[in-house]
């Protein structure tokens, strides 16, 4: 006895921040798309990332993906219903020494390149402006158009609003079969369930590898766990969303009071034999994190740390992600392996494959991020 | 061997001791500055007063514990006022922090003692000052030598409901009244099981007659109205007797609680399962009778296992220990362990039938008042959990307690669930139309409780 095969034009794997807006795209423009979820939406990196919604200090290669994204953002309570608590408070990138102050300036060229609006705030201004930052401070970049959000809201909210457009979406849904042929993909469920579209799309985070592996063009992905930790709340005064030149240390605090600050990496088993993948921070990271915010932030000494938590991520060698058609199998569309930038660009991720599931093209440049750029055989071996 | 042991109340201490006797000294960390633990808790040295005043009944076993306790610190690595605030199971670190000194312990086994805290239901005006669990109503009696109030009103179920009005009643403290929500043939019900308990059974008659007998006022089968109070405290108690008339007992301070929690987030924290316990209603880590987990070289013990009372858990360190023993293959009496293995399985028996004569009032928790605040950290009243269960919530339904957690920041506060958990979870399962153990519960995150940035 067979299983009815549940069929749509596209089935998209995998429900973060990607996966839910490509559902919410295609469903906008009439396409029946089936969203398949191991877990439930925005459950991994989507939901566990810092929520910087940031476009300073991006690869270059990123900006136009970001700006656009950018653009939606502002407009997400008209899309999703909500602004996800989305606020415009501006990200200040900090320098420590000369070199990371030259950093900063030299960025100033390519944010122009892209029209990302962003000011330097020298040696003097930068205490003036923020009395509150530690004397080992130098300068300051500062993108007023930057801000953060809630990453725990964000993608449920865009899943919310695929279904009301139309959508499917099953979460607690494990693909482990793959197959395609006669110009069609077959997926088939942990439980036996069945599913099959003329159009694959892979948003599976650090699991896109595997599906990329599956269609014979496995890549170089590892998992990457942010560790994350955030205070009890205290009066409201870090305004802007700060980052620093290397990334060793980055905080924001919400008006609620509780600053979230994150840097360096916790642990997981991505790909455990049984249960279920699992992250976890670590102690040592979260410690070291702590003493970078101080210097930062010298009022912080002194709070209490009330939680912390990591998730899982897929990081790509060069860090940036995979995004484009396959290269071994047509009618297959990736978008994995965000190394860690993916929540501020998961809106604009849903436009660029729904255009390119409908139109064969993308009007964001995405040349870059072609699953090409990394021999098949080199990922093979490693 | 390197062995560290959690916790240094019933369970703790036993499981030292043992270790000991075998030619073992553990690493011990203890969060208080003090053995004992919450339930044989001592007073500071200038507020030392005899062990037949402060606990009653339970002197002897109080004093032999103390003895064990103080006969062991010197002979293990004893670091009082410890926290210990993450686990690594994989490479077997515990990461502390004491008077705001960070530092590692690395162990080869580790037994969990971790104990349990009081069970509350926010109830309307809970958050007035003057309002206290239960245990922490005793505590301020036990350390302190100070009552939570002259006329205090206790509210609750459970055993520790009768010896905290007791001992108030004793301290010169009288309750102005003692209310169980535990209708009175619930208990009669379960009073075959009970007696298997004997002592304990019978010191549980005794504090109700006594109380009786001295004219406090007692209501059985009660509900909860709401706690009135102003800005400087509680004033009143208003609740509903079993017929359904409504009363207002005027009171200064208030404490309730509904039997114990574990204490588990160590547990939690150490990849230890769990499973929820119908009997209990509670969650509570995986674990044979001896305290093996399935998480190798990690051992529970006590209440923070699984509630079993001060009793059952000092046989239950005692027998953590002789399984770490026995798994590194150190020689210990069989015969010992055999017995030890007999009377726990008696005390779970015994449990059982506790647990079904003051079951936890779910009902209570789940019918809570819209906008009575139920995450006192997060300020979220139990509408806004319930707003997480509906189809029109903005970042669409959460279908099980994470992610309720997530949406709305419930148990996100400096307690991370530990008192609003019990309660937000039985809201949301109610406003799911689910059985609470299908939403599952809080996951642990580090730190287990909050830890000083300065420290880092």
């Amino acid at each position: 006895m067979s299983t009815p095969v549940e069929t749509a034009e596209v089935i998209i794997l995998g429900g973060g921040g990607a996966g839910c807006s490509t559902a919410l795209h295609l469903a906008q423009r009439g396409v029946r798309a089936v969203l398949l979820e191991r877990g439930l939406v925005g459950g991994q990196a989507s939901g566990v990332n810092y929520g910087g919604v940031r476009q300073q200090g991006r690869n270059p290669a990123e900006l136009p993906i970001a700006r656009r994204s950018r653009e939606i953002w502002g407009r997400l309570p008209e899309i999703i219903g909500t602004d996800a608590e989305f606020s415009e408070t501006g990200h200040l990138k900090l320098a420590r020494n000369e070199a990371e102050e030259a950093d900063l300036i030299a960025y100033l060229d390519t944010a122009r390149q892209h029209g990302l609006p962003l000011r330097m705030v020298g040696r003097n201004a930068i205490h003036r402006d923020y009395p509150w930052l530690g004397p080992s401070v130098l300068a300051g970049s500062f993108a007023p158009e930057d801000g953060s959000a809630n990453p725990r809201l964000l993608v449920p909210a865009i899943a919310k609003a695929a279904r009301a457009a139309g959508a499917v979406i099953h979460e607690q849904t494990r693909v482990t079969g793959y197959y395609h042929g006669a110009g069609r993909f077959e997926l088939t469920a942990e439980d036996g369930r069945r599913f099959a579209a003329p159009v694959l799309v892979n948003t599976g985070g650090y699991w896109g590898g595997a599906v990329a592996a599956a269609f014979g063009e496995a890549v170089p992905i590892q998992p990457l766990n942010p560790n994350m930790a955030v205070t009890e709340p205290i009066r409201y005064f870090i305004e802007p969303n700060l980052g620093v030149v290397g990334g060793n240390v980055y905080l924001r605090q919400i008006p609620r009071g509780n600053v979230i600050l994150g840097g360096g990496h916790g642990e997981s088993e991505a790909d455990p034999a049984n249960g279920r993948p699992w992250s976890r921070p670590l102690a040592e990271v979260t410690l070291e994190t702590l003493r970078h915010a101080v210097r930062l932030v010298p009022a912080l000494a002194g709070v209490q740390l009330i939680r912390s938590w990591s998730g899982i991520d897929g990081q790509m060698p060069d860090r940036i992600p995979v995004i484009g058609p396959s290269r071994t199998t047509p009618g297959l569309f990736h978008a994995f392996g965000f190394s860690g930038h993916g929540f501020q660009l998961g809106p604009a991720i849903g436009a660029i494959l729904a255009e390119l599931v409908t139109e064969g093209r993308s009007t964001t440049p995405i040349d870059a991020f072609r699953i090409d750029r990394f021999p098949v055989a080199a990922a093979t071996a490693s | 061997m390197k062995v560290a042991v959690i916790g240094a109340g019933p369970a703790g201490t036993r499981a030292v001791e043992t270790l000991l006797a075998h030619g073992i000294s553990p690493v011990w960390l203890e969060e208080s500055a003090d053995g004992g633990g919450r339930i044989y808790q001592r007073p500071p040295a200038p507020l030392a007063r005899d062990h037949r005043t402060l606990y009653g009944f339970e002197a002897k076993r109080a004093a032999a514990l103390h003895s064990a306790f103080d006969a062991a610190r010197s002979r293990a690595d004893w670091r009082p006022q410890t926290l210990v605030w993450h686990i690594r199971p994989s490479t077997r670190q515990l990461h502390t922090v004491s008077q705001g000194q960070q530092a590692v312990v690395d162990y080869h086994a580790a037994i969990l003692c971790t104990g349990a805290m009081d069970r509350v239901i926010p109830i309307p005006g809970w958050t007035h000052p003057g309002v206290t669990s239960l245990g922490a109503a005793q505590i301020a009696l036990k350390s302190q030598g100070c009552a939570i109030g002259q006329r205090p009103v206790f509210l609750g179920s459970g055993p520790l409901l009768w010896l905290v009005a007791y001992q108030y009643a004793k301290a010169g403290a009288p309750p102005a009244a003692v209310l169980d929500t535990t209708p009175f043939a619930t208990k009669l019900a379960a009073t075959p099981g009970l007696l298997r308990g004997g002592a304990t059974f019978a010191k549980g008659l005794f504090y109700i007659t006594w109380l009786r007998a001295h004219g406090i006022p007692i209501a059985e089968g009660v509900s909860p109205i709401a706690i009135d109070g102003a800005e400087d405290g509680v004033t009143a108690l208003r609740w509903r007797d079993a017929a359904g008339r409504e009363h207002r007992t005027e009171c200064d301070a208030l404490g309730l609680g509904w039997g114990l929690r574990p204490e588990a987030q160590l547990a939690d924290l150490a990849g230890i399962p769990f499973r929820f316990d119908a009997v209990q209603h509670n969650w509570i880590p995986e674990r044979d009778l001896a305290g093996r987990t399935p998480v190798a070289h990690h051992y529970l013990a006590g209440d923070g296992a699984g509630i079993g009372g001060a009793e059952m858990a000092e046989l239950a360190g005692r027998r953590a220990a002789l399984a770490v023993l026995q798994n590194a293959r150190t020689p210990i009496d069989t015969a010992a362990a055999a017995a030890l293995d007999r009377k726990l399985a008696a005390g779970q028996k015994f449990r059982v039938a506790l647990e079904r004569a003051f079951p936890f009032p779910a009902k209570l928790a789940a019918s809570l008042p819209d906008d009575t605040i139920l995450c006192r950290c997060e300020g979220l009243r139990a509408a806004d959990i319930r707003a997480t269960a509906m189809v029109d919530y903005h970042a669409g339904v959460a279908p099980e307690l994470n992610r309720a957690k997530a949406f709305s920041r419930a148990g996100m506060g400096r307690c991370q669930g530990r008192l609003c958990g019990a309660a937000t979870a039985e809201v949301l399962a109610a406003a799911l139309g689910q059985p609470v153990e299908a939403i599952g519960r809080l996951r642990g995150q580090p730190p287990v409780k909050p830890i000083p940035i300065a420290a880092a």
